[in-house]
């Protein structure tokens, strides 16, 4: 391992790989902070600009280096406005805005900056610990496990993602599956589902459809409901960013339990920094005594430092499955992993060994984000914390042009413009009907890979054989089977029980 | 019927038309000695459609999920409560996108930034020109060189007659 290490120092600390980093942070945590920028659409926005840079290894430091950012940028707006730009910091703004309304926004900031830091530096370890061990493994596997691994991760993603409804997950995993297959297969090369339209022919660019299904309808939500955009005014100064001694050992504790639980949960597919975040809020809660249990949601340190050390911890171990198996947990890794598909480099078991490079240098560059994060961007959080108060009339119309822009940029062909507009129209409509979007975009990028490896799976087995000859590939498609019957299944009993309906066990 | 349940419908019927190309029209074209693979270009399309059907209609028959508590927040858009929300103005946005579509290589990057971004604030209320063409024609300038110069990334900006 610590030769990795060391050539991940080699390739991370050169003067321009270190200025991505730092750059990749600001941007980040500048539009983090805005309403409606996810660290989703934040890293579709920034794709092109990765890509044209050429070298996957500074590209993909930089992504992860917004990617940091746009997660700190969410939890400052959360603390100060009590509008949390992203799902993952909703958590914060329960104990983050009381102490912002108490005159303490200074600590409440600090603090969320030193438990983001911990959270991610722990997390970083442990990726370094686990991933190496995780990838050895997964070189044994074969096409056909890998197939059925893909299946199990997009339906552990369609248990797990959205709202709790299984079905309209499923429904949305293979709307983005179907999608996936539009153009020219790799399989035969005769272009699929085109319907004689040129432009199809290279199939739907990803960058287009990240944009479509979460920047678009973001934005448009914001038109159309004012009261979204909050803007309650960032006022007064930031001041007082010290905190206490006593401070920092009531909330040692809760960072180092959180960064633990946090990172683990962000290893599960589907999971994620949300979760994270809400269920170590949840955790500490209940750990902690009476009397800190009723600070809990009028401002207490512990239930801030809770949720920042889950979520930036779960970022972290989301990028276990993605840089072992290739396969993204989340909606940001799936970005993430088509960015690095159209950099040439294909993440999986192999990438420690083929380009260990690329491998140790986004693990160091991680310690080196977090680290900016804390000594940076934290004493210019006041002035960055300016750009709240752009007008939405501004605002609003710079949002959608740089969604145009980064799908334009990607293929240099307007009716790309077309297709965003009417994928992104088709998005908010599902969302109106409470359709979770992640799973459409995990499948659309997966399915490529997916019927790659069940191709090659029938071309060796002569057909359907390897479901069955190979006892782990079956086990994985039963887990996987299992995965989206047993919710149902048990809301189903529940919703029996509800009726009064004695049911049959 | 709410509005889920449409969609599902709509999934479904979608999946028909897919699988009917999937089932019927795709495998005319294949050349004979790929025949003889185990798998074809059609096989996986013929196993989501079938899936995505079997799916759809549980959605669309399914029994109605659990109704979950009203919140009563402002950020949140209440599906029932359509008409108060600023729709129109969604939608003159998303015509103003397509209208950049068009217009973007006749006119050329910079006219067509300027005016969708005048445009854009024009529809949310913004009355202010003096101050916002400026701004929009800075935006749009510095985004040009950006992309253009140091990205590399080739982006014509004046109207195609020039």
């Amino acid at each position: 391992m610590l030769e990795g290490i060391l050539i991940g120092l080699a390739a991370a600390i050169t003067p321009f790989n270190l200025i991505m980093v730092v750059a990749g942070c600001l941007i980040g945590t500048i539009i983090g902070m805005l309403p409606g920028l996810g660290p989703m659409s934040i890293i579709a926005i920034m794709i092109p600009v990765a890509i044209s840079i050429g070298d996957p290894t500074s590209a993909l430091i930089l992504l992860s280096g917004v990617y940091y950012g746009a997660i700190f940028g969410g939890s400052t707006s959360s603390i100060l406005l009590n509008a949390p730009g992203v799902a993952g910091t909703v958590a914060t703004s329960f104990d983050g805005y009381p102490l912002a309304r108490k005159g303490q926004a200074g600590k409440a900031l600090t603090i969320a900056a030193i438990a983001s830091f911990s959270g991610g530096t722990i997390g970083v370890i442990l990726l370094m610990i686990f991933a190496p061990a995780l990838s050895s493994v997964a070189l044994l596997f074969h096409s056909a496990e890998y197939f059925a691994l893909m299946v199990v991760g997009l339906s552990a993603i369609a248990a797990f993602a959205g709202t709790g409804q299984v079905g309209k997950a499923l429904m949305m995993t293979l709307l983005g599956l179907m999608l996936g297959t539009v153009g020219e297969g790799a399989l035969s090369n005769t272009p699929r589902f085109t319907f004689g339209v040129m432009e199809l022919q290279s199939g739907f660019s990803f960058i287009t459809l990240a944009m479509a299904m979460f920047a678009l309808p973001e934005a448009l939500f914001l038109v159309m409901n004012p009261a979204r955009s909050a803007q309650a005014a960032a006022t007064g100064k930031i001041t007082g960013l010290r905190i206490t001694r006593k401070e920092a050992r009531t909330i040692a504790p809760v960072i180092g339990r959180q960064s633990l639980q946090g990172f683990f949960i962000g290893v599960l597919p589907g999971a994620g920094a949300t979760i994270a975040s809400f269920l170590g809020y949840a955790v500490e809660r209940n750990l902690a005594t009476k009397e800190e249990q009723e600070e809990f949601g009028k401002g207490s340190i512990k239930g801030l430092a809770a949720p920042e050390t889950a979520n930036n911890a779960a970022c972290t171990g989301s990028f276990v499955p993605l840089l072992t198996l290739g396969i993204p947990g989340s909606g940001t890794t799936a970005i993430l992993l088509g960015a690095l598909i159209s950099l040439n480099v294909t993440p999986g078991p192999r990438l420690m060994t083929d380009e260990p490079d690329v491998f140790w240098a986004v693990i160091i560059s991680m310690f080196i984000g977090n680290l900016v994060l804390l000594i940076l961007n934290l004493p210019l959080i006041p002035y960055i914390a300016k750009i709240l108060s752009i007008p939405r009339n501004y605002l609003i119309p710079f949002i959608l042009f740089f969604t145009l822009m980064g799908s334009y940029i990607g293929q240099n062909n307007s009716t790309e413009l077309l297709i965003l507009v009417a994928f992104g129209v088709i998005a908010t409509i599902l969302r109106f009907a409470d359709y979770p979007l992640a799973p459409l975009l995990i499948g659309f990028i997966l399915g490529t890979m997916l019927e790659d490896n069940f191709a090659r799976a029938m071309q060796l087995y002569r057909g359907f054989d390897f479901i069955l000859e190979r006892p782990m590939t079956l086990a994985l498609l039963v887990i996987a089977a299992l995965l989206v019957v047993l919710p149902s299944y048990r809301a189903r009993r529940a919703r029996l029980r509800a009726k009064g309906v004695a049911d049959g066990d | 019927m709410a509005l889920d349940r449409w969609i599902a419908l709509a999934f479904v019927a979608m999946c028909c038309v897919y699988g009917y190309a999937a089932f019927f029209t795709m495998d005319d074209l294949l050349p004979p000695i790929l025949q003889r693979n185990p798998i074809w270009p059609s096989t996986f399309p013929k196993i989501l459609a079938v899936a995505g059907i079997i799916v759809g209609m549980l959605v669309l028959f399914g029994p109605k999920p659990a109704t979950k508590e009203k919140v009563e927040d402002d950020a949140v858009i209440d599906l029932s409560r359509l008409g108060d929300y600023h729709i129109w103005q969604a939608a003159s946005l998303l015509l103003a996108m397509v209208g950049y579509a068009i217009v973007l290589r006749p006119f050329g990057f910079l006219a067509a930034t300027v005016s969708f971004l005048v445009v854009g604030a024009a529809i949310l209320g913004e009355r202010k020109f003096y101050i916002l063409i400026p701004v929009a024609a800075i935006a749009a300038g510095v985004i040009w060189y950006l992309v253009q110069e140091v990205l590399g990334i080739f982006l014509s900006p004046l109207p195609a007659f020039l």
